[in-house]
């Protein structure tokens, strides 16, 4: 018999509804690989091995009733430490929220239980999202499953979605789900050899979800391919009455309407994205991307966005100003930690649990905030910042007159060791330079593998599509998915 | 523009985040590097360019003005709400004496 953590969503799915296995012997091959992998890969902060054991058994049970089963029925997944699940610790990896029981559900992960899904534990992150390696986590680095050939120093699995990544990639899950504020899905993805896609903003409800960025805020799924995660997102998607911004529009069938034929498709290559300094691997694997593209029927154009360079510095205004913001409310009082100190007041007891509670990454992002929003500064630097972001979207209604799917690098690069860039908050930022512009348009965008590089490390390739187009972004994922043929994985080391 | 070391501090009072003399001597350069590298925003010409503020077109809904028109974002949950409270005192969030 095949390993069971070897199958992908749709072999999970399709196997449990025929028989073949049970939910139950899935779940179960699942937990032993999470537990074997926790002191290696520090991939989860808490893992629910009952969760996942009941909801592969309530499928089951479901199953010899005859009952139809969901799109995710008896696939067990990873789900990132943002998401507020009822009764489970849910602490964005941050100090402050240690120990924090939500005593409620976020809608996406409701919608998954609701379509079959069940849970394998709460997956580690950069804190309140913030970061591109996974090492501002209060709950320790994630260590990527993948190596340099011949090298055993530690790799970066990405950020935010770091933990997802790294359970995706070595095993751990056949799923997991991501938030995507500025790349924290396509990333992770990238680095690791996977398959995630942030749809439009607005698909996926941002209800329970603890907030980063409002404005760019997306959930979205990481599998290992693109029919994978078109299932979940179709699970996962959805209006949702208690998120003033969720898209009140039916979710398509995207699975029903994956075509990898791209005869009379358009696709657009962004002359800025050709920028100096990038990997010369990253390079080659675009021009192949290019031709799988148009081996695929599709018709290859040049297109302009001309104020890439300026969109990651307006992220690093906008996404600061908002999380000032939304941090705000942990101040110790309703939840999460508090240090009150000797006779101090009130005041007193807010910076000192702020202090305690979050890391530098975190404070560096509220103060960055609180200072472009200030009076005096909010002009010159958030209402500039939101004009650039204006001028980012129109470049994109722009290039989507000439093309239907733009294909650009992922990352500048692939995957770096832990400690190369901690020490330099700038350096890190540039990692999402070709990811961040699609996020502060609302763009669906997803990232494919698309090779490796001499190093032996994963390549991706990175599809941005028109607003609501989802199916035109997975449909040309697909189109170099099945011409790239990555099969790699990362040998089993841990 | 730089921005000097009690600049700084100003912030960290305004957003409640205590900080010793070590963590500002960190901050202060970080806070300016990073300044400095956002200000090539101020190349970009923005005239007659409305700010972003929705990046997806919505319109903003209205719901029944009824009470508990949803379950999940309604009243009547106070032990809910107080349960993740460091200090729950009596129904309430406990805080520090406020007033003398």
């Amino acid at each position: 018999m095949t390993d069971l953590t070897d199958l992908g969503v749709k072999a999970i799915r399709d196997g449990v509804a025929a028989g073949t296995f049970s939910a139950r012997e899935v779940a179960e091959a699942f937990n032993a690989n999470v537990a074997a992998a926790q002191d290696a890969l520090n991939a989860f902060i808490v893992a629910t091995p009952e969760k996942a054991l009941e909801a592969a058994e309530a499928v089951d049970a479901a199953r010899a009733k005859g009952e139809t089963l969901g799109k995710m029925a008896g696939v067990p997944i990873g789900m990132k430490d943002l998401f507020a699940t009822q009764g489970v610790q849910t602490t964005a990896a941050s100090h402050i929220l240690e120990g924090f029981i939500p005593q409620y559900e976020s809608t996406v992960s409701a919608n998954l239980w609701k379509a079959g899904a069940g849970m394998l534990g709460k997956l580690n992150l950069d804190q309140f999202a913030m970061g591109s390696s996974n090492e501002t986590s209060y709950f320790g680095n994630v260590i990527s499953p993948w190596r340099k050939q011949g090298s055993n120093a530690g790799l970066a699995p990405g950020g935010s979605s770091g933990g997802s990544s790294a359970a995706v990639a070595a095993r751990l899950c056949p799923a997991a789900t991501g938030t995507d504020t500025g790349g924290s899905i396509r990333q992770p993805a990238a680095f690791t050899g996977i398959t995630g896609i942030k749809p439009t903003y607005g698909r996926c409800s941002r209800w329970g979800i603890v907030a980063f960025a409002s404005s760019l805020d997306q959930a979205g799924p990481m599998a290992r391919d693109v029919t994978d995660c078109a299932i979940m997102l179709e699970a996962m998607a959805g209006f949702d009455p208690k998120d003033s911004t969720s898209l009140n529009l039916t979710v398509p069938e995207w699975t029903d309407g994956l075509d990898a034929d791209m005869s009379g498709h358009r696709v657009g290559i962004p002359k800025e994205y050709r920028m100096e300094g990038t990997d010369p691997d990253i390079l080659e694997s675009w021009d192949n991307g290019i031709a799988w593209l148009r081996d695929a029927g599709a018709e290859i154009v040049e297109v302009s966005l001309p104020h890439t360079k300026y969109a990651l510095p307006a992220y690093y205004i906008v996404a600061p100003a908002e999380a000032s913001s939304n941090l705000a409310r942990y101040d110790g009082v309703r939840y999460g930690l508090r240090d009150l100190p000797e006779g101090a007041n009130l005041q007193e007891m807010y910076a000192a649990t702020r202090a305690a509670g979050f890391g530098d990454e975190v404070k560096r992002r509220i103060m960055i905030g609180t200072y472009v929003l200030s009076a005096g500064f909010y002009d010159a630097y958030y209402n500039q910042a939101q004009r650039v972001r204006t001028l980012i979207s129109q470049d994109f209604k722009a290039a989507f007159e000439h093309c239907d799917v733009i294909l650009a690098p992922t990352t500048p690069t692939a995957s770096f060791p832990l400690g190369d860039k901690s020490d330099d908050p700038l350096a890190m930022y540039l990692n999402d330079v070709f990811a961040v512009p699609a996020s502060l348009a609302g763009l669906p965008a997803m990232s494919v593998p698309a090779g490796l590089n001499k190093d032996g490390l994963p390549l991706g390739l990175q599809l941005i599509g028109k607003a609501f187009d989802e199916q035109g972004v997975l449909n040309a994922g697909l189109a170099i998915e099945q011409r790239a043929g990555f099969t790699a994985r990362p040998e089993k080391w841990w | 523009m730089s921005v000097d070391r009690e600049t700084v501090a100003k912030i960290a009072s305004l957003a409640r985040i205590q900080m010793d003399d070590a963590a500002l001597d960190r901050m202060v350069p970080e806070f300016n590097g990073i300044l400095a590298w956002v200000e090539q925003l101020g190349e970009v010409d923005t005239s007659g360019v409305e700010p972003m503020t929705a990046v997806i077109p919505n319109h903003q809904r209205l719901r029944d003005d009824v009470v508990d028109a949803d379950p999940l974002t309604g009243g009547g949950i106070r032990d809910k709400v107080l349960a993740n409270a460091p200090a729950a005192e009596h129904g309430f969030f406990g805080v520090p004496k406020v007033i003398e």
